[in-house]
């Protein structure tokens, strides 16, 4: 038996995680499934909509892609933060780790704050969940849905992310509950890039 | 680990996965007697439809006014009937209830990943029940638009009575429901996945840690489309969306603003979760079957590893084949093609993992004990209520057969009597474990014949009823001339029910009785090979005293130890050789 072969074998021998990752992890990432098939579930009601759909509004014509383009920038920055935050936890490098959870929260609230502004501009060309100046009603229902679910999730991060920051700053975390926020993050940030796709683009 | 705590920390708020387990299973057979006595009363109202029940009028002055059914009432009963059974009591008792309490012990862990997730598992729970049940007493009654929930029934609140706060209250439950169960099936699958004891690799895990753990797998997957429909249907009812509600309704001579939408989409989320829930429920109720089968055959299972993989692939295809519950929904004849043929692949395994639960009974000495006696019924009902799904995964035969008393016959057999018999086997059968008595086998024995009796001939005659056109959720069939003659059979079928009903008190009895005055149990009084017949009756806080070493696997029977015919799981290969 190869080397390899007998490793693989131990891991799933009992005694320990087959994936090196303690029980939090694992659960993180089976949470990160069924919230992912959460929005998978609001994305195929969408797709269903759709093709439904009588008249889909133009897109380009009731948003502006740059403002939107912009927000889809800083929310991928803050990934690349979080990223370097986890890094920095894992070397045990306390402050810069701090440094960068902070700068990813503050990634995140500008994202939040940009969107609300998205919300408030189209609230007052007349948008509504049941109606909408541009096209079919179901526009209007999908976009408060699908940016309004994410814009919770992003809340939530960053309440994760400020809990981190103070946890790492009061020295309580660990690197794995920074990865554990990343991991979080970094979900977060994946679904809006569907959500931009197939709801702003396509 | 032996830490004291007072009397709310050690049985109320408690984060240890037993006292949790017993919380779950008491808590759902309490539900499972709300849940029984809705389906008396629909047996009364099928069985004698003209007969006015003047002590029920006096009980339920609104239902019932005159002694007879309201058309409304019957529909809220239906629903109610279900929504309890599948998600209250089937998935509280079998899956949160016996999944806490097993498969920690059975993996040999101390507790759950995350104990005190479980608990808030547990009191989620808890609350989502009391919602429930809090539906049938506020304006309009309880939920009335069947356990499916099909708009635009649960979508427009001035539809039917139960479409008024009741319908709300149903959607909010099932929230708290899908939370409770999300967390309870994060920690099993993170307790399989990464709390096994030393030496036990997943092939030498017992068949119910597998079924328990795919079926959380499957149910982790499933309830978030369903969350995402829930969302979308509170909308729809309360803010004026039109997910799910097309254009051009009118609903009492009122014409509906909404546009756009479709109930078929709620139907196609509703199922992705659907298909894959009863699953959830089946697969551990096999896994239990299969584990206390080996005990009173004393020889191993059949085909562990066939099994297993089995388990995997109708986890799998289960995923796949949602659209053969909306064969008649105007579906294209290419997709419901698709959807029956993935359909009838699953009986393949399924039919492997029956075949192997036979041959384990195979050139054996049964031991009719009352466990086994559940068991068998467990593979009787499977055997013959799969028979059904042949007709009704067949998009050909299920467009006659959808929506009638065939399909009723059909589910009942499946996620209802496989479910119910394993439940009943399972409390049985660690009933000495939980509580360090056994309980009474006369009354056992009865018990078993007096609901498995009952439960088959109901189920079997309602597949007859079915053939014969009998539609489901039908408050008067008495109504239709070509089912007058179902008459004779209905009645039979309502006798049954009475029978099956008090026959539970046979068992309540026995409960409680063997609680208090049963004979004390040992450790291992099945002469079981599992690990949670390694510890004392009932087990320690923290399971384990030294952390078990796992040996072999888990059906190692008809070799010689001190302990008898069979070797436990940490017995070493020194004693006795190790089969795998």
């Amino acid at each position: 038996m190869s080397h390899s072969a007998s490793s693989t074998f131990d891991r799933w021998s009992g005694g320990t995680c087959p994936f090196d990752a303690g029980w939090r992890k694992v659960m993180m990432w089976w949470f990160i499934v069924t919230d992912g098939l959460l929005f998978a579930g609001f994305l195929a009601a969408y797709g269903y909509a759709r093709l439904l759909a009588f008249h889909w509004p133009d897109q380009a014509e009731v948003f502006s892609l740059k403002y939107i383009a912009a927000m889809t920038f800083v929310l991928i920055s803050s990934s690349a933060t979080m990223a370097t935050a986890v890094d920095a936890a894992r070397k045990g490098a306390r402050s810069t780790a701090l440094r960068f959870i902070l700068l990813t929260a503050a990634g995140g609230a500008i994202f939040l704050g940009m969107q609300a502004y998205e919300w408030s501009h189209l609230i007052a060309e007349g948008a509504r969940l049941n109606a909408n100046p541009w096209g079919d009603a179901a526009f209007g229902a999908y976009f408060f849905l699908l940016t309004g679910f994410h814009g919770t999730h992003v809340l939530t991060g960053v309440i994760i992310l400020a809990t981190t920051a103070i946890r790492t700053a009061m020295g309580r975390t660990q690197a794995e509950g920074v990865e554990m926020a990343g991991l979080y993050w970094h979900f977060v940030d994946l679904v809006w890039v569907f959500i931009f796709t197939l709801f702003y683009l396509l | 680990m032996s830490e004291q705590h007072g009397f709310v920390r050690r049985y109320v708020f408690s984060t240890d996965h037993k006292t949790i387990g017993i919380q779950y299973i008491l808590t759902g057979l309490l539900m499972a007697l709300a849940g029984g006595l809705l389906a008396t009363l629909i047996r009364l109202q099928l069985g004698w439809p003209d007969h006015q029940w003047l002590f029920l009028s006096r009980l339920l002055p609104k239902g019932m006014p005159s002694g007879v059914m309201t058309p409304e009432f019957y529909l809220a009963v239906v629903t109610m009937h279900g929504t309890i059974m599948v998600f209250f009591f089937i998935s509280y008792v079998l899956v949160s209830g016996f999944g806490n309490y097993l498969v920690p012990l059975q993996v040999g862990a101390r507790d759950m990943a995350f104990p005190f997730l479980n608990m808030l598992s547990y009191w989620i729970a808890f609350l989502a029940a009391g919602v429930m049940l809090a539906s049938f007493f506020v304006e309009g009654g309880a939920a009335a638009a069947g356990w499916t929930a099909y708009p635009p029934l649960s979508a427009v609140s001035s539809a039917v009575p139960g479409s008024q706060m009741g319908q709300t209250i149903w959607i909010l439950s099932m929230a708290l429901f899908i939370a409770s169960f999300t967390m309870s099936g994060l920690n099993i699958v993170a307790t399989v996945f990464s709390v096994r004891a030393p030496g036990m690799w997943m092939m030498r895990l017992p068949l119910t840690v597998w079924s328990y753990f795919i079926a959380s797998i499957l149910g982790l997957l499933a309830f978030p489309p369903l969350t995402a429909a829930a969302v979308m249907l509170l909308l729809d009812r309360h803010f004026g969306t039109s997910f799910f509600l097309p254009s051009g309704m009118v609903i009492g001579n009122t014409h509906l603003t909404n546009t756009g939408g479709s109930p078929l989409l709620w139907q196609h989320l509703f199922w992705f979760l659907g298909h894959p829930e009863v699953y959830v429920l089946i697969l551990p109720a096999l896994g239990v079957a299969c584990d206390i089968i080996p005990a009173f055959t004393r020889k191993p299972v059949f085909g562990y590893r066939m099994s297993v993989w089995c388990l995997m692939a109708v986890g799998c295809l289960s995923m796949i084949v949602w659209g053969h519950h909306m064969f008649v929904s105007g579906m294209s004849p290419f997709t419901g093609e698709y959807f029956s043929l993935v359909t009838l692949t699953i009986t393949v395994p399924m039919t492997i993992f029956g075949v192997n639960m036979l041959a384990s009974l195979w050139g054996a000495k049964l031991q009719l004990r009352v466990p086994m006696m559940f068991s068998l019924g467990v593979l009787a009902l499977f055997g013959s209520g799969g028979f059904g799904g042949l007709f009704l995964g067949n998009a050909t035969a299920d467009m006659q057969l959808h929506d009638t008393y065939f399909v009723v016959g059909h589910f009942h057999m499946m996620i209802g009597g496989v479910t119910l018999l394993a439940t009943f086997g399972a409390i049985y059968f660690w009933f000495p474990k939980m509580f360090g008595r056994m309980m009474n086998e006369t009354l056992g024995k009865l018990h078993f014949w007096t609901t498995f009796l009952p439960f088959f001939t109901i189920f079997f005659m309602q597949h007859f009823l079915g053939l014969q056109g009998a539609p489901r959720r039908y408050y008067a069939f008495t109504a239709y001339d070509y089912l007058q003659k179902t008459r004779g059979q209905n009645l039979i079928i309502s006798i049954a029910a009475m029978i099956l009903v008090s026959s539970q008190c046979v068992f309540a009895i026995n409960f409680v009785w063997s609680l208090f005055k049963g004979r004390v149990a040992e450790a291992n009084p099945w002469g079981a090979t599992t690990l949670e017949w390694t510890v004392p009756s009932p087990p320690p806080h923290g399971n384990f005293g030294n952390m078990p070493v796992v040996e072999r696997w888990a059906y190692e029977y008809g070799v010689q130890t001190v302990d008898g015919d069979f070797a436990v799981q940490t017995v070493p290969s020194q004693i006795a050789p190790v089969s795998a």
